[in-house]
């Protein structure tokens, strides 16, 4: 079903998935429906009472993971309850998904604003100095206008995140070889803050809890990879710079 | 520290936007990321506990408020504690860790790394052990305070 595909896309954690498809199941009278769930995908059967028309429905969809919206995870967890309440009827209840699927994201400049303050707040909240932290704020805000510009294009996430953290480093690098910050450390933590990938990593660990193994460890996976991969980013950027200027600054 | 708290405030608030929070609930993404950070600081200058540990309580009270707004609010915690928890994640244990590799001062690039993972496991453990008090908990809570409304 269409809820749970965009609870999928957007950030939910696998029971919450399940328990929604169930209630949206229930209430419009589907009498046996089975789902597994897993990280990229839905596995449905549903069939209503053998007395009434409408058969057996069964269909296996592929969910791709992208970008977390967790507005539209709010807003379809929202619409399952007042389903279940008996406010909507089939056609509403479709009619009301399809405008949290078109739900507008934030809009380019507000994400790249919040991906540079959020860079300049952690680089000073890790003991970094004023100045140091209007560095991040530039380099989290080039950071994220490259994320959001490779984001459309064909590259790898593992590609991405190493170049993603090579740039930052640089940006940081730079800035602190002409005279800009204090703590060149504390400006690189800062600038990275924006690719941690803290949605799969509490997601994976909420469905590990649950009992969701599979799923939580794909997700724990991908957290555990992007993780690697910023760390991979700065090391190479470092290294480049300890070969070209001798590690003067280090 | 005040500066520090604020900006843990701020900086929960714009990961909160960059996650695409809804608007209403930005302070209360703030206001969790602040309480997490505020523990976590004052356990590791005053309590004299070790990182790992405070971290682990930082992160047992960011769940613990995540699950309270979320009953509150009747919306996922999912939206408070995603954001919530971003203080706590090590992101700098990853660039010392990388740092000290690359600077072939393997030691410490091990320390930094199992601090890191300890860190981790902590912020795992909050999680799971928040997770496992029943739902009726946090409504029961939400009920009392409720009661004397619907009595008036």
């Amino acid at each position: 079903m269409e809820a749970g595909h965009i609870l999928l896309e957007n950030g939910a954690e696998i029971a919450r998935v399940e328990e929604t498809m169930e209630r949206i199941c229930q209430h419009f009278g589907v009498e046996y429906e089975d789902f597994f769930v897993l990280s990229n995908g839905i596995f449905t059967t549903g069939s209503r009472n053998p007395n009434s028309p409408g058969g057996q429905y069964a269909r296996v969809q592929h969910i791709p993971v992208k970008g977390t919206q967790l507005d539209k995870v709010v807003a379809v967890n929202q619409l399952s309850r007042e389903v279940s309440e008996g406010h909507y009827s089939i056609e509403q209840t479709k009619e009301g998904l399809e405008k949290i699927r078109r739900m507008p994201g934030k809009s380019f400049h507000m994400q790249v604003l919040a991906s540079g303050v959020g860079s300049a707040c952690f680089c000073y909240l890790f003991g970094g100095s004023l100045t140091d932290s209007v560095v991040a704020f530039a380099a989290g805000v080039v950071l994220y206008v490259f994320v959001l510009l490779v984001g459309t294009s064909r590259m790898s996430k593992i590609t991405k995140n190493i170049c993603g953290s090579a740039l930052a480093t640089l940006i940081c690098i730079l800035s602190y070889w002409l005279g800009l910050g204090e703590n060149l450390s504390h400006m690189i933590i800062g600038s990275i803050i924006p690719l941690v990938p803290g949605v799969p990593f509490t997601n994976g660990i909420r469905d590990i809890a649950n009992g969701d193994y599979i799923s939580g460890a794909v997700r724990l996976l991908d957290a555990t990879l992007v993780f690697l991969c910023v760390a991979i980013g700065v090391g190479v950027m470092f290294l480049i710079y300890h070969r070209v200027f001798g590690g003067l600054l280090l | 520290m005040i500066g520090q708290m604020i900006a843990a405030v701020f900086g929960t608030v714009a990961f909160s936007v960059l996650f695409g929070v809804p608007r209403q609930y930005y302070i209360y993404c703030g206001f969790v990321g602040g309480a997490g950070w505020v523990l976590y600081s004052l356990l590791t200058v005053y309590a004299h506990c070790t990182a790992t540990e405070a971290t682990f309580f930082a992160a047992f009270l960011v769940v613990l408020l995540s699950r309270f707004l979320a009953v509150w609010e009747r919306c996922p915690a999912t939206v408070f504690l995603t954001t919530g928890i971003f203080p706590l994640v090590p992101g700098a244990g990853i660039y010392w860790t990388a740092y000290y590799l690359v600077t072939d001062r393997l030691a410490e690039a091990a320390d930094n790394g199992f601090a890191a993972i300890k860190a981790v496991f902590a912020i795992v453990l909050g999680i799971v052990l928040v997770f496992e008090v029943p739902d009726s908990f946090f409504k029961l809570k939400k009920e009392k305070t409720n009661l004397p409304e619907k009595r008036s």
